[in-house]
């Protein structure tokens, strides 16, 4: 039964991390980067290390992927200021918080 | 360098890797055996010490030295962060503005950030007792801080950190690792030897040096952690280059 519980998370493992890298949107690879995080902490933990699974929770499904995530936000190229008043129009009251690439 | 000729010196080390890795791993004990003989030892020395988790007493006591260094890596991380991330001449600062949020987020960010709080504070604290400790809890407390941003807004968030305070706590946190392991040495001859009295076994005042390590570290992590978010979101909320102004005004 464990041994199978392993074989389980280890595929988990090996499927997450293949998607992250065939991932190719930074913002969707953070994404994934935090189900691989969550997969392995589920792999720690399985393998009786509860420890190293809370560090490897806390830091590798939430902070890594929000701070890439904050990144992307940062350097993604946004409108330019002839193109901003040309569609200021559509994104006044939106609650838009400039995430869409041009 | 074409890329043909990088992927060729990339299969060659590649293939050099892997030849000594798994010549390495012949040599490991095989996988799920009785047989732990490092796990053995380091038990007795945890119980030998009166440290409930095995895990804390390596970490702060057998290994505390292993530990000073990844405290110090966090540490210039986050130093290094803060002079990268400054406020460069032509980005312009933009308050951020109110923001509306949905019921119910608010609801589940005011009900979860006290609980969250509390699950940071517990695990640091019982860090010498059950699995966790001073990094663990430490980066739930700086997580559970921005549920306020979740919750609320980027002005809420700012309310509840005071940055001033923070950095100056996450030094002296930082420092103080290092000066418990000075005492070690004055007191008992040793860099971060054990010195204090060791307790009874499995109460929160057991293990000696590891519960006063660990709660530096708890201090240092969330702290550090809070400061190296507040320069990432300062970035992407407030920031904004000159080519970025209108959108900015928004």
């Amino acid at each position: 039964m464990n041994q199978w519980l392993i074989g389980v998370a280890v595929a988990f493992v090996v499927l997450a991390a293949t998607t992250a890298v065939l991932t190719r949107d930074p913002a969707r690879q953070a994404v994934v980067l935090s189900v691989l995080g969550l997969s392995l902490a589920v792999v720690f933990a399985v393998l009786q290390a509860p420890d190293v699974a809370l560090s490897q929770l806390a830091v590798g499904t939430a902070l890594t992927p929000l701070l890439i995530l904050l990144t992307v936000r940062k350097v993604t190229r946004r409108p330019t200021r002839s193109d901003d008043r040309a569609s200021d129009g559509d994104r006044a009251g939106t609650g838009d918080d400039g995430r869409e690439q041009k | 360098m074409t890329a043909r000729a990088r992927l060729a010196v990339f299969l060659a080390a590649a293939a050099v890797i892997a030849a000594f890795f798994t010549a390495a791993c012949t040599d490991l004990p095989p996988f799920g055996t009785d047989s732990h003989p490092y796990g053995e030892r380091a038990v007795a020395a945890a119980l030998d010490r009166r440290t409930a988790n095995v895990v804390s007493a390596v970490n702060f006591d057998i290994r505390a030295f292993d530990t000073l260094g990844e405290e110090s890596i966090l540490f210039g991380t986050v130093l290094g962060a803060t002079l990268l991330l400054r406020r460069a001449r032509d980005e312009r600062h933009r308050r951020a503005e109110a923001d509306r949020v949905m019921p119910t987020t608010r609801l589940f960010g005011a009900l979860l950030l006290p609980v969250t709080l509390v699950v940071g504070v517990y695990i640091v604290a019982h860090g010498q007792l059950s699995p966790g400790g001073g990094f663990q809890g430490g980066v739930v407390l700086a997580t559970a801080l921005h549920l306020a941003y979740v919750a609320a807004d980027y002005r809420a968030l700012k309310k509840l950190r005071p940055l001033a305070v923070l950095d100056v706590a996450d030094s002296l946190a930082a420092a103080s690792y290092s000066l418990i392991g000075l005492a070690g040495m004055i007191a008992g001859g040793a860099f971060l030897k054990n010195v204090l009295p060791l307790g009874t076994f499995n109460t929160v005042t057991s293990g000696g040096t590891v519960p006063v390590l660990n709660a530096a570290v708890g201090v240092e992590v969330a702290c550090g952690l809070i400061a190296l978010l507040a320069h990432f979101l300062d970035q992407a909320v407030e920031l904004t280059d000159p080519d970025q102004q209108r959108y900015g005004d928004t």
